[in-house]
């Protein structure tokens, strides 16, 4: 009897090595759309890692936390490096999930059967985001202090039960050494749920099959391929074509990644933002509040809507509701065609459109508010709605291509 | 196993009523750890109502104290000061402090127990930065029309000495009055009134 016979016996290791990678087929018309998947686990597992190690020599007091930053900027043994690695890796995990998104914006790859699929990803994005934003508090800085200061803020404009909420997540009146702690403790904890929630993400991936470019589903075209009578004939194994194909993607990656980490860790003051390298006082509020990049398209839709009778939280709804209706994107598009490649002309331009107002917005988001700006956000909002809300429409009156039987390259 | 002889309707009300009574329980579980996020019991110390002396507070001018971490400001001032006030409200956006953000006794023109002191929370009602005291009428940078008062450097809400902001800003409501009292002429106690402790 062979080794692997007597685990096998015991746990399915062949069994969900061919399942999930040997004998998973996915369609063999992947383009270079297909690799931020991939890097997206790459990275959780880069800031998983470079994490544990930054949480041996980081202290989450207030009145140590900014120093133990700085301690291992220094004076740790390559500590400069792992805090690169992590601070530079969090923008990183923004840039490949918004490609990601992006990917199965284009090609559709949230319609049916793959509703809850897009589902679970939104899910991972909000935690996501949860992450970020309580690893941004830790170091303590200026900019750490008050963008909390302001987020937290959001949840106080919630009418009645808004001011209670906001010291409940503080644990204090005002952000202090309580909530700093906390929010170790829970961006401490909140990777493992990412992992967990990747999981559940690539399970039900797995159950419904891959997308494609084409938006076509193998599993009801031809059967029979190379390695078996039963799959899809135009799909590839995953393991050794897609897992060779990830490889020629992470070395991609890693060259721009670390290239950022090595040279431009700053990245001009949007990865780690000037008011940082000052410690945090309650007492100063510095000239201009930002959040990082990959928040300000929000922000900026947050500060476009002006507060009337008597509340702001109008604009904090407005901010909800920007997240929140990513998540009915399978409803929204009625298309015939589930591909950018097969859909007409007013589908093309409205993703355009989409494209050119997130990045607007993002721009928008971290500068200081004038009334031109605030205008622009204004339009920008509305048109960032326009985009989802009249979708339901225009992606049904859209004039589409017919789609072939078979992938095409 | 057979079902003959099975009650399946008293199973099913045992079956609902055990899963109802293990929600209870959780719920109660749970209990602790929500609570465990409120703010400590030295967090509630530190943030205990704060005395503040104010007899050398001088006419026009303005001190800060700390209370729950967050600024204070006590501002004495003038007679001309308070006269503008209660006549010049057409650039306010709440002018008689209708939305609540003052304790019921202070819900006047000049916003306070005694005209002459203002006691208000220094932190914006926007998103929370604490605006800067600008008593001077008619500055350069904030235009002709400035008659004094409260300017927030991060997103431009004005505020006028009463802490009343104006119309057309940011901020949605003027700034917080805490509860306070007077000790004596001179000391006043701020987070506690007859009402007891904040």
């Amino acid at each position: 009897m062979s080794f692997m016979t007597w685990i096998d016996e015991r746990f399915p290791a062949t069994k969900v090595w061919n399942e999930h990678l040997a004998q998973y087929y996915a369609p063999k018309n992947f383009n270079f759309w297909y690799f931020f998947g991939s890097l997206a686990m790459l990275v959780l597992v880069n800031q998983i890692v470079t994490g544990i190690w930054l949480a041996m020599s980081y202290k989450p007091d207030a009145t140590l936390a900014f120093a133990s930053v700085e301690y291992i900027m220094r004076d740790v043994n390559w500590g400069w490096l792992i805090r690169y690695l992590h601070s530079t890796g969090a923008s990183a995990f923004f840039v490949v999930i918004y490609l990601h998104m992006f990917r199965g914006l284009m090609y559709g790859s949230y319609r049916k059967p793959r509703e809850l699929l897009w589902i679970i990803g939104m899910i991972i994005y909000v935690a996501m985001m949860a992450t970020a934003f309580m690893g941004y508090l830790l170091p303590w800085g200026q900019m750490s202090y008050w963008g909390a200061q302001v987020i937290i803020n959001l949840f106080a404009a919630i009418p009645v039960i808004g001011e209670d909420l906001s010291i409940w997540i503080r644990g204090d009146f005002v952000i202090s050494d309580a909530t700093l702690n906390r929010f170790f403790a829970l961006h401490f904890l909140l990777p493992f749920i990412l992992a967990a929630l990747v999981f559940v993400h690539i399970v039900a991936l797995h159950k419904v099959g891959s997308n494609n470019p084409d938006g076509i589903e193998i599993k009801k075209g031809p059967k029979g391929n190379k390695w078996s009578d039963t799959a899809p004939a135009d799909g590839i194994p995953f393991h050794p074509y897609y897992s060779v194909k990830d490889i020629a993607g992470v070395i991609g990656f890693l060259i721009l990644f670390l290239a950022v980490v090595f040279f431009m860790p700053e990245m001009g003051g949007y990865f780690l933002e000037p008011p940082n390298f000052e410690p945090a006082n309650p007492l100063k509020t510095p000239e201009h509040i930002a959040p990082v990049w990959y928040f300000t398209p929000f922000y900026a839709i947050l500060r476009a809507v002006p507060s009337f009778a008597g509340t702001q939280v109008w604009g904090v709804i407005a901010m909800g509701a920007a997240i929140a209706v990513l998540f009915f994107l399978p409803w929204l598009d009625k298309s015939p065609v589930k591909s950018i490649r097969y859909k007409g002309p007013i589908f093309k331009g409205m993703i355009a459109m989409f494209v050119v107002v997130f990045i607007i917005l993002g721009y928008l988001g971290m500068l200081a508010p004038t009334p031109m700006g605030t205008l622009m956000s204004q339009i920008c909002t509305i048109l960032y709605f326009v985009f989802f809300l009249a979708m339901p429409i225009y992606s049904k009156m859209d004039k589409t291509k017919p789609v072939p039987e078979r992938v095409t390259k | 196993m057979s079902s003959q002889g099975v009650d399946l309707k008293k199973r099913r009300m045992l079956i609902t009523a055990t899963a109802g009574l293990g929600a209870v329980g959780a719920g109660f579980a749970l209990v602790p750890f929500l609570s465990y996020w409120q703010p400590s019991a030295r967090a509630k110390a530190l943030g205990a109502p704060e005395t503040v002396d104010i007899s050398k507070l001088e006419p026009g001018a303005m001190m800060t104290a700390k209370w729950r971490g967050k600024v204070c400001w006590v501002v004495r001032r003038t007679e001309e000061t308070l006269k503008s006030l209660k006549e010049d409200t057409a650039h306010l956006l709440d002018p008689d402090s209708e939305v609540p953000q003052q304790p019921e006794y202070c819900k006047n023109y000049h916003r306070s127990i005694k005209p002459e002191y203002l006691i208000a929370v220094g932190i914006c009602t926007h998103l929370g930065c604490s605006p800067s005291y600008r008593p001077e009428i008619g500055p350069a940078d904030l235009g002709e029309d400035w008659k004094g008062g409260f300017f927030c450097v991060c997103h431009g809400s004005r505020f006028d000495l009463s802490a009343r902001v104006y119309q057309g800003v940011p901020a949605p409501t003027n700034l917080v009055i805490p509860i306070h009292k007077y000790l004596s002429d001179t000391v006043v106690i701020i987070g506690e009134d007859d009402g007891g402790a904040a």
